[in-house]
C-alpha cells in the first residue's frame, strides 16, 4: 500500500496548525518588528490554561477554549504594556535581548508553577479516528484545523477590512504620520502584541490536547514560526498561510520519502532555497530601509 | 583599606573557614541531572530517588561516621551545561564521585572531564554502548547497555512470533544506539527489518514516520525515546491506525504515565523496565523494593516516577558502598574500591564487569531486565 495518500492529508492538517503558529508572529515580528523570542511561551501559555481550565477547573472543552486564548491575549498585552512600551525607540538588538529574557522567565516560571511532568488534555472528540479509505485522521486534529483556518480567515479580514486594522497598518509602515493623523500609535502597539499573542495562545490551546503540555513545548513552535514567517514574507498573512503548509509539506514528504532523520532540515532547507531566490520572502513586497 | 571593610573582610574570612570546618563533618556526592529542559520529569524522579536514600542512609548513620550530602546540579537536558556541572561539582565542590547524567548524550559529554580530574562517575540511566566501551576507567554504569536490553529480549522474539519489525527511534546516541543493537538482535534470528525511522529529540508529531511505518507491514515496531514522545506516538499510531505491536526499549517510558496520558491508546503496547513497582514482592530483592516503594509513596511522589527514582536510589547505594569499602572519601580510593562492591539493589544485585579496551576498562553492571504490557489500563507481567 502506498502511503502517498496518507502523507498528503497529514500534511494538510499539520500545516494548519502552522500557519496559525506562523500569523501570529508575522504581526509581531513582521509588522511590529519585534524580535519576538516568547512567542513560544505564549504557546505553551496557551496550551496550561487549557490544562487549567479543563483539567483542573473541569471546564467544558469548547468553553475552555476562548478562555485560554483570552487569558493569552491579556498576557501579551500585560507583556506590552511592562517591558516593550519603555523600549520604544530602541535598537532592536535591546529589545530582542528582552524578549530573550522575557522567554527565560516565562519557560521556568511555567517548570515552577506545573513542574516538567507532561500533561494531557481530555477532549470531547472519539479516540477512534475518521477513515477515509486507506487514510484517516483524528477528529481532534481535523477540528483543529478547521479552527486555525477560520482563525486565519478573521484575522486577514480584521488587518485589510477594519478600521482597526488600518490604524494597525498605518502605525507601522510610519508611526509620526499616523499619530499626526490621529491615531492613538500607544493602543495600536498593545492591541496588535496582544492580537498576535493570542493567536498564539490559541495555536497553544488547539494543539495542547493533540499532543502533550510541557514547559519546553513552546521552543520548537517557536522555531518553526520564525521560519513560516521568513519563508513567507516579514508581514504578510497570506505568506505565513502558503509558509505553514509549505513547510508542512516539505517535512512530510521529506521525512517519508528522503530520511526522517532529516525531517526538521528540510523546511530549513527550502527557505535557505528561496531566501537565495526571492531574499524578502515569498510574499512581501520590496521594502524602502531607513 | 578603612576598619568597615577590614571588619568586612575577616567575618567574610572566618565565615569562609567555618564552611569548610563544617563541610568536613559530611562527605559530599554529587549529583548532575536534568531538572529542566527536556528530560526535566525524569530527571527530578531519578534526583527524588537519590534524596530518598541520602536520607535513608544518614538515618543509618551515614558512612565512615559522617553524614553524607548530596550536592545536585541542574545540566537543564543540555550537554554543554551537563560539563559545566561535572567541572563545578569537582572543582568547586571538591565532590569525590559524581552519579549522572541520565541521558546518553549527557553522559558521553561529561566524559572527558572525569579523565581530565581523575573522579570517578556512577551512570545510572544511560544505555548507550558507547559509554562503557570507549575507554573511560572512570565509568561505572549500573543500567543496562542497549545490547544487554536487546540480549534480554531475544527469547520474546520466538513467543511473539516476529517476522518483520519497523523501528522509530529518537536522533541521540541513546536512540540510534538501541535501534542498531535491538535491529542485530534480530537479523541474528532470521527477523526482516522494515522501515528503521528516527525522530528529532523535540518533535511532537510523528504523522510522516508513522504513515512510512504503517504502509511496511510489519508485525512489530520498537520504539526508543523518553516517556514524552512515547506517549504521543502511541496516540498518534491509533490516529493512524498503525497496527503492529509496539514494543518501547530504554526502561525509561513509563507505563504508569502512558496510562494515564495515552489512556486507550496505550492498551496493548509492551515495555521493557528495570524495575516493577507494581509486583515488587516478584523482584530479586523484594524487601527492598517494597521499603522503596513506602518511602517513595509517603513523600507524596508521583507513582509515576517509580520506574525511575530506583535509579537515584540504586546508584547512591552502591557510591556509598564503594565509599565505606574504599574508608575514605577519595576519588582514586573510591575508584578502586567500587570495582569490588556487592549491593543489594532494588533492580538486583548490583556488581561490576570489565567493558572496552584492555587496560582502560570501564565498568558495567549486569542488570535485571522485564518486559511488562499494558492491558485495559493495568500493567502486567510477561
Amino acid at each position: 500500500m502506498d502511503p502517498l495518500l496518507q502523507h498528503l492529508l497529514n500534511a494538510l492538517i499539520l500545516g494548519g496548525t502552522y500557519a496559525l503558529l506562523g500569523i501570529g508572529l508575522t504581526l509581531i515580528f513582521g509588522i511590529m518588528r519585534v524580535v519576538n523570542f516568547a512567542h513560544g511561551e505564549l504557546y505553551a501559555f496557551g496550551a496550561y490554561m487549557m490544562y487549567l481550565w479543563v483539567m483542573v477547573l473541569g471546564a467544558n472543552f469548547y468553553l475552555a477554549l476562548p478562555l485560554a486564548v483570552a487569558m493569552g491575549v491579556a498576557l501579551g498585552a500585560l507583556v506590552e504594556l511592562v517591558l516593550l512600551r519603555r523600549l520604544q525607540g530602541a535598537d532592536i538588538d535591546t529589545t530582542m535581548l528582552v524578549m530573550i529574557g522575557a522567554w527565560i522567565a516565562l519557560q521556568n516560571m511555567e517548570q515552577l508553577v506545573w513542574s516538567g511532568v507532561a500533561k494531557s488534555i481530555n477532549t470531547p472528540f472519539p479516540s477512534a479516528p475518521l477513515v477515509l479509505g486507506a487514510v484517516s485522521v483524528s477528529w481532534n486534529r481535523l477540528f483543529v484545523f478547521v479552527v486555525a483556518l477560520a482563525l486565519i480567515a478573521a484575522t486577514y479580514a480584521l488587518i485589510n477590512r477594519t478600521k482597526i486594522g488600518k490604524a494597525m497598518r498605518a502605525t507601522f509602515q510610519d508611526r509620526e504620520t499616523a499619530a499626526l493623523m490621529g491615531v492613538e500609535i500607544g493602543r495600536i502597539h498593545t492591541f496588535t502584541f496582544a492580537l498576535g499573542s493570542g493567536l498564539a495562545a490559541a495555536a497553544g490551546a488547539l494543539l495542547g490536547p493533540v499532543f502533550v503540555v510541557y514547559p519546553t513545548m513552546g521552543d520548537l513552535a517557536s522555531l518553526k514560526a520564525f521560519a513560516i514567517v521568513i519563508l513567507g514574507g516579514l508581514g504578510s498573512i497570506p505568506g505565513a498561510t502558503v509558509g505553514g503548509f509549505i513547510l508542512a509539506f516539505m517535512e512530510e514528504l521529506g521525512a517519508g520519502y528522503i530520511s526522517s532523520g532529516y525531517r526538521d532540515a528540510m523546511g530549513f532547507l527550502l527557505i535557505i532555497a528561496i531566501l537565495l531566490l526571492k531574499p524578502t520572502g515569498l510574499f512581501a513586497q520590496k521594502e524602502r530601509i531607513g | 583599606m578603612n576598619l568597615v571593610w577590614k571588619t568586612v573582610a575577616a567575618a567574610f574570612a572566618a565565615s569562609l573557614m567555618a564552611g569548610t570546618a563544617g563541610a568536613q563533618d559530611t562527605i559530599k556526592i554529587g549529583v548532575t541531572q536534568p531538572l529542566t529542559g527536556a528530560f526535566a520529569a525524569s530527571g527530578n524522579y531519578v534526583a527524588q530517588g537519590a534524596k530518598l536514600a541520602e536520607e535513608e542512609i544518614n538515618k543509618q548513620g551515614g558512612v565512615l561516621g559522617k553524614k553524607i550530602q548530596l550536592v545536585i546540579e541542574d545540566n537543564k537536558s543540555n550537554p554543554t551545561e551537563a560539563v559545566a556541572t561535572a567541572e563545578k561539582l569537582i572543582s568547586k565542590d571538591k565532590v569525590p564521585v559524581l552519579m549522572g547524567a541520565w541521558s546518553s548524550t549527557l553522559t558521553l559529554a561529561v566524559m572527558p572531564k572525569l579523565m581530565e580530574y581523575q573522579v570517578p562517575m556512577l551512570v545510572e540511566t544511560s544505555s548507550s554502548g558507547k559509554i562503557t566501551t570507549s575507554g573511560n576507567p572512570y565509568i561505572f554504569r549500573i543500567s543496562p547497555t542497549s545490547e544487554m536490553e536487546a540480549k534480554a529480549f531475544a527469547p520474546m522474539v520466538k513467543k511473539f512470533n516476529i517476522k518483520k519489525a519497523d523501528f522509530l527511534a529518537t536522533n541521540n546516541d541513546f536512540g540510534l544506539g538501541a535501534s542498531q543493537e535491538f535491529q542485530k538482535m534480530l537479523k541474528e534470528q532470521g527477523v526482516q527489518i522494515g522501515a528503521a525511522e528516527t525522530m528529532d529529540p523535540k518533535a511532537t508529531d510523528f504523522s510522516a514516520q508513522l504513515a512510512k511505518i504503517k504502509a511496511s507491514g510489519a508485525d512489530t515496531l520498537f520504539v526508543t525515546t523518553a516517556v514524552e514522545q512515547a506517549t504521543l506516538i502511541l496516540r498518534q499510531a491509533k490516529e493512524q491506525q498503525v497496527k503492529a505491536r509496539i514494543i518501547t526499549t530504554g526502561g525509561s517510558v513509563s507505563p504508569d504515565q502512558l496510562i494515564a496520558q495515552a489512556g486507550a491508546a496505550a492498551d496493548g503496547s509492551y515495555h521493557l523496565v528495570f524495575f516493577t513497582p507494581w509486583f515488587p514482592e516478584a523482584v530479586k530483592n523484594p524487601d527492598i523494593a517494597v521499603k522503596f516503594v513506602g518511602l517513595w509513596n509517603a513523600k507524596g511522589h508521583n507513582v509515576g516516577g517509580l520506574t525511575e527514582g530506583f535509579r537515584g536510589w540504586d546508584g547512591l547505594h552502591t557510591i556509598v558502598a564503594a565509599i565505606a569499602a574504599a574508608g575514605k572519601a577519595e576519588p582514586e580510593a573510591i575508584r578502586a574500591a567500587m570495582w569490588n562492591v556487592k549491593v543489594k539493589g532494588i533492580n538486583g544485585d548490583i556488581a561490576f564487569i570489565k567493558q572496552g579496551p584492555a587496560g582502560r576498562e570501564s565498568a558495567q553492571n549486569v542488570p535485571s531486565v522485564y518486559l511488562v504490557k499494558i492491558d485495559g489500563g493495568k500493567v502486567v507481567r510477561q
